[in-house]
């Protein structure tokens, strides 16, 4: 029976990049648990002999020439989307400290 | 409910012919938004380039020029597509302001015929969910009872379309989600075979499962709509070649079709108004000419273990680039760039978002990989040999979209379980890459039940044709 810790649950949002409050640490221990027991139903399917599946239509590395697109818009445009500019660059916080 | 509406090829005539103007369809589209606006199905109008749109179709006319086999016909898209210029939400606080800089592909190739988006529909947040109650705005409200959820994701399209606010809309399908709310709603909700239509310009959810289609009153509507939106588009590269040769040329007739109705949906586990509606469909599907049989696809049960391991874990690697720093939400007062990742995502994710990427983590990291991804995509093998022997037998599997009808607003809110439960119908067409339609059936104490019929890869055209044959008998 799959069952998550506090600290499992801390470590998940640490890789996702996501900040959790107490609430949601609790709520997500109880429901990731959950979750996971229903899924574990896989372990009995017998998959002998069988491989992986991610792509469904059988499409194998569609590549296009490599070449310039005009795709309708500016770099400018996009900057128009971002949160704070300064010389028409993305300003972030400081990757240290 | 009768629709205020013309079939979309009837209407672009008259557009064409111009007995008809595409300002005043544009009009009358807006008004019947306003008029509705308690069933919360629309996020925003685009009232200024709809009307500036419509104004150059009819100039178009008036010049003895063809704007299209859409000319001026009004549709809704779903908040999860680019359009030029407008607000593209998904629903989502994170995504809250971002205005499209480019456009769908699906929306290009309609406006290239003439169509004209009037608004944006409502939908759970990232288009996850089955309710449209994960909407970080607001929920939608099902037009048959305003009490009840319309399904979900693209509930707000499915409600639109039935609330006659434009004559068709665009959803995406990535475990059910345009042929859940069609079931919920009564309308016509067609998911294509994987690949069919570009997904190029649409917020991603899952990468292998995502499906763009047409919610319409009609199946003869959704098959125009599929027409103009399908084939390969360089901008999308798991698009697949398109028919050639029209969807719109069907041959609806069911005579001597054999239609396989799945074993493992009719349990006991669906309520018996669903059962007995579904069953009472197909035996009309049968007085009709269809040859009829019982099939069973053992692994179908196991599906929906498949379905949310694979797409949490998409999930996850899809939204890792809302992290507020080229777009979207960013937090105030973060101390460093991987404080300012963390607040910007915690403040602009909903709760089923950041569930759905916490067990997407979960089950790609290290040491559960195998366990849980692996085995999930090596199962979705099997289910995939299952449906190839099943369309060996018949052309056609059939059974309900979903185990209920609509239910009340709130009642599966607290139990996130339960709440995927109710895709376990929809998953396996969106895992093994086959389409399935969703085609009203009946009713079930008052309350729309939806047909599901489901064909090979690339049988769409037959498809379509089987479910306007279908259509017709249950009518």
């Amino acid at each position: 029976m799959a069952s998550l810790t506090r600290d499992d649950i801390l470590k998940l949002a640490k890789l996702a990049r996501l900040k959790l409050t107490e609430d949601e640490i609790a709520e997500y221990q109880r429901e990731l648990a959950d979750i996971l027991q229903y899924v574990e139903q896989l372990n009995d399917v017998d998959v002998l002999g069988l491989e992986p599946t991610s792509q469904v239509t059988g499409l194998v590395n569609v590549s296009r020439k490599d070449e310039e697109i005009d795709y309708g818009y500016a770099p400018l445009d996009l900057l128009k989307n971002v949160p704070e500019v300064e010389d028409n660059l993305i300003k972030v916080k400081r990757m240290i400290g | 409910m009768a629709s205020q509406w013309l079939p979309l090829s009837e209407l672009a005539a008259k557009v064409r012919a111009g007995e008809l103007k595409a300002a005043d369809l544009v009009e009358q589209a807006l008004k019947t938004i306003a008029e509705k606006s308690e069933y919360q199905a629309i996020i925003a109008t685009l009232e200024e380039s709809a009307r500036a749109r419509a104004g150059q179709i009819d100039e178009q006319v008036a010049a003895g020029k063809n704007p299209g086999r859409l000319a001026g016909v009004p549709f809704i898209a779903k908040d999860n597509f680019l359009v030029f210029g407008a607000d593209t939400t998904a629903a989502s606080n994170i995504l809250k302001g971002f205005k499209a800089p480019y456009q769908s592909t699906a929306v290009n190739r309609l406006e290239a015929e003439g169509a004209i988006c009037v608004a944006k529909a409502n939908l759970d947040a990232f288009a996850h969910g089955s309710s449209t109650e994960n909407s970080d705005f607001f929920p939608t409200k099902n037009p048959h009872d305003a009490s009840r959820v319309p399904g979900g994701s693209s509930g707000g399209s499915a409600a639109a379309v039935m609330l006659d606010m434009a004559p068709f809309a665009l959803g995406t399908d990535t475990g059910g989600s345009i042929r859940l709310p069609a079931s919920f709603t009564g309308a016509v909700g067609y998911k294509p075979t994987y690949g069919l239509v570009s997904r190029s310009g649409v917020v991603a959810m899952a990468s292998s499962t995502d499906c763009i289609g047409p919610l319409t009153r009609t199946v003869e509507d959704a098959a125009l709509v599929l027409d103009v939106m399908s084939g390969r588009d360089p901008l999308d590269s798991t698009t697949i070649e398109r028919d050639e040769a029209p969807y719109t040329e069907l041959s609806a007739d069911l005579k001597g079709k054999k239609i396989g109705i799945i074993k493992e949906y009719m349990t006991d586990g669906i309520e018996p108004g669903v059962k007995t509606c579904v069953e009472a469909a197909v035996e009309k599907l049968r007085v009709a000419g269809a040859d009829v049989q019982e099939i069973s696809l053992p692994s179908l049960p196991a599906a929906l273990a498949v379905y949310y391991i694979v797409v949490p874990a998409e999930i996850s690697s899809n939204l890792a680039r809302y992290d507020g720093q080229r777009y979207g939400h960013r937090a105030e007062g973060a101390t460093n760039l991987e404080d300012s990742y963390s607040k910007s995502r915690e403040q602009g994710f909903g709760k089923e978002a950041k569930r759905r990427i916490m067990i997407g983590t979960y089950v790609l990291s290290s040491g559960y990989y195998d366990a849980y991804y692996k085995k999930a995509q090596t199962v979705r093998t099997k289910l995939i040999n299952e449906f190839n022997e099943a369309f060996q037998k018949v052309d056609f599997l059939a059974g309900p979209v979903a185990p209920m009808t609509a239910f009340k607003i709130g009642e599966n809110v607290d139990d996130p379980l339960k709440m995927y439960l109710i895709d376990i119908m929809t998953v396996s067409a969106n895992l093994t890459g086959i389409p399935a339609v969703s085609i009203p059936a009946g009713t079930s104490n008052d309350l729309p039940v939806g047909l599901q019929l489901m064909a090979a890869q690339r049988q769409d055209r037959a498809l379509l044709g089987a479910a306007r044959a279908a259509e017709e008998v249950l009518a």
